[in-house]
């Protein structure tokens, strides 16, 4: 799934939907409005998924803290919590709270999930973004270099690398990280957001965002910040090493289908250099099919949020959806993938829309 | 593709052989320079893990879940030494020996589940592409809602349906084939179903239809052989996807369990604890097998979709036949 629209982009830039005959004259609003329509059966179809799904393992309580009652508590428990009524009127149940936003309690720790996702998701979304501002400083230079020195001994290095990235399990990745930078090197932290102290300043402030290093900067300790920064550096790297691969790959691609294209070659007969080509004249157009594969990438930050936030302990949905799995907490899990759902869902549509207002050719 | 009429053309063209027309050697007889290295380099790692875990019994020195030898136990943690080359791990299992098997638990997994995954995604897509009608709408929606959605988080959920929780050798190995099958099965697809509406209306089709063919005929004779022309390329893409997933899986403890048999991902997340003391071996040789399996699987899907893309392919080898 990663590795697929990458390779293929060049070949087919606007992967927006299903496959449907162009027709003209559908204006932008229109487009934005039917896309905005197709979010809703996108995250209902992964709710009744997983709904479905978990309800095949069993019901939640007695999967969560079954063996621990007798079954006369059992009994009493499912039917306070109606788990033994028919499961298509649990299904439909569910399905309304969800669109009045509520997820319900936890079972093993009973917290409004509400509260959970908002807690995690803050943590979450602080390492997507450091993971992405990574991938970006990495992977867009080096695609043009790559591009740039097609075939020549820089490319073939650039895309072993890539590969190489792609192919190192994020959790490998902060292994060795956490190997080189925090043991033998000693110069980073292993674990965690921030130091206990730091966490704890944090936590006893009014309001906090949740996000330590807006939260640190409000503060206004330099400790705290330096402190939370290092703790990210790691992390970051681990997981923006990985998309950092496919846009050097993505980049590279693009780049040089573009430089085939007849107004660079007028370009390149008027003297400009092939340096100027690739940084002016191909760079931009290159990065539209770029645009459309963040949206992949996300969902794939996602999926890798998961696995790093595990390695370094951070904190966030990924750690917690891991904890909520071995509790067979089966409620936080699906209200934790249902927020993921309607992110992806969400995420995919801004692209689309931003997408489209580039290149009007993406709307059909 | 194969056994299609070839065009009746002036000048004598020397047909190749079934064997030069295979997928991965006709790739190799296209490439040229870089492009053949990087393939040559590809099937190379990935022969040599695919020997490592068919030789497994004869190469690893201990069972993957040996933990004492005449009744001596290894010892936990222990570095490499004579006796164990990689060292032990923290549950005192040799290292070496649990990576070797582990080659064997991964193949097995990734073989699986690709093929499991190409037959769904195939029959699906064909019926889907070919019939139309409201039966494609909906696979359509589905595969569209699925397919953006972290493979991981999906494998995890359907491991935990299949399992319950514990697991056999088979049964886990099935287990994980099947979570990473279900991911990739909206792959297949959607590439299948695409390829056959566009095959749809060419003439061939028309024209098997105007004659009375069967629509089962029409569709697993004429459509079918036309639209599996893009599946070595996700073949192997997939193939280092499910390598990763299923150490993911593992990883996080959803895999296999360990007395069933060696997993990598499963080793590595026993060795996170064990860096903070500079243990290195017991993760630095499960993590590194990942790497290769996925790094030679990609390399050469990378090749092949580099070969296939006229834009993208280094230099056009001349075509054989060609002095005539």
């Amino acid at each position: 799934m990663t590795l697929l629209p990458a390779a293929e982009a060049p070949i087919t830039p606007p992967p927006a939907g299903s496959a449907k005959k162009s027709k003209q004259g559908i204006g932008l609003g229109r487009y934005i409005a039917i896309r905005a329509v197709l979010i809703l059966p996108t995250v209902l179809i992964l709710v009744t998924l997983v709904f479905f799904l978990m309800r095949v393992v069993g019901d939640p309580i007695s999967a969560s803290v079954g063996d621990r009652l007798t079954p006369a508590q059992l009994e009493e428990r499912l039917t306070a919590a109606g788990f033994n009524r028919p499961i298509l009127v649990q299904y439909f149940e569910y399905i309304g709270q969800i669109f009045t936003g509520n997820f319900g309690r936890t079972l093993t720790d009973n917290r409004p999930i509400t509260e959970v996702l908002l807690q995690y998701g803050s943590a979450t979304l602080e390492l997507v973004i450091y993971a992405l501002i990574v991938a970006f400083l990495i992977g867009i230079p080096l695609g043009l270099v790559a591009a740039y020195r097609k075939d020549r001994t820089p490319d073939a290095i650039l895309r072993v690398l890539a590969i190489l990235a792609y192919a190192t399990p994020v959790f490998f990745a902060g292994l060795l990280l956490k190997l080189v930078f925090g043991v033998w090197l000693g110069v980073l932290p292993l674990s965690g957001r921030a130091d206990t102290r730091v966490a704890l300043a944090l936590g006893r402030m009014d309001d906090p965002t949740g996000i330590y290093l807006i939260d640190a900067i409000r503060l206004g300790s330099p400790t705290a910040i330096g402190d939370v920064l290092a703790h990210a550096v790691l992390p970051a790297l681990a997981l923006g090493l990985l998309t950092a691969g496919v846009f050097l790959r993505l980049v590279r691609t693009n780049v040089i289908s573009t430089l085939s294209n007849d107004y660079v070659t007028a370009a390149r007969s008027r003297g400009v250099s092939e340096f100027r080509l690739v940084t002016k004249h191909a760079y931009k157009p290159a990065l539209i099919p770029i645009i459309t594969v963040i949206g992949l990438q996300i969902a794939l930050m996602l999926g890798g949020a998961v696995l790093t936030e595990t390695t370094f302990e951070w904190r966030g949905l990924g750690f917690q959806l891991t904890q909520y799995l071995n509790a067979r907490d089966f409620v936080a899990v699906q209200g934790i993938v249902a927020l993921l759902a309607v992110i992806v869902a969400v995420t995919n549509f801004v692209v689309d829309v931003i997408a489209a207002l580039i290149d009007p050719r993406v709307r059909y | 593709m194969a056994g299609t009429a070839t065009p009746v053309s002036a000048r004598p063209t020397i047909k190749p052989t079934l064997w030069q027309r295979l997928p991965l050697v006709s790739h190799l007889r296209q490439s040229i320079g870089l492009q053949r290295g990087m393939l040559v380099v590809g099937m190379v790692i990935t022969a040599v893990i695919v020997f490592a875990a068919i030789l497994a019994p004869v190469i690893a020195p201990y069972g993957f879940a040996e933990s004492r030898v005449d009744g001596v136990q290894f010892g936990r943690q222990q570095p490499p030494s004579a006796e164990h080359i990689w060292g032990t791990t923290v549950g005192g299992y040799d290292v070496f020996s649990r990576v070797i098997w582990g080659a064997q638990t991964a193949l097995l997994v990734v073989i699986i589940s690709v093929l499991l995954s190409i037959f769904a995604g195939v029959v699906l897509g064909l019926v889907s592409g070919y019939l139309g009608g409201w039966l494609d709408r909906i696979l359509v929606v589905i595969a569209d809602a699925i397919y953006p959605f972290p493979t991981l988080l999906i494998a995890i959920v359907v491991s935990i349906v299949l399992t319950g929780g514990e697991s056999s050798l088979w049964g886990g190995v099935l287990a994980a084939a099947v979570a990473v099958t279900v991911v990739f099965i909206p792959q297949y697809f959607r590439v299948i179903r695409s390829e056959v509406v566009r095959l749809k209306a060419e003439a061939f089709v028309e024209s098997a239809q105007v004659i009375g063919s069967s629509t089962a005929r029409i569709m697993f004779l004429h459509v079918l052989r036309n639209s599996t022309r893009t599946l070595p390329l996700i073949v192997t893409l997939n193939a280092s996807e499910a390598i990763l997933t299923l150490a993911g899986l593992g990883f996080l403890g959803f895999g296999i369990q360990p007395t069933a048999a060696a997993e990598w991902g499963y080793d590595l997340n026993r060795a996170l604890s064990d860096t903070a003391s500079g243990i290195w071996w017991t993760g630095v040789f499960p993590g590194i097998s990942i790497v290769l399996l996925g790094l030679g699987l990609t390399l050469v899907g990378e090749s092949i979709n580099d070969i296939a893309d006229p834009r993208l392919r280094t230099r056009k080898r001349p075509t054989k036949g060609v002095p005539a």
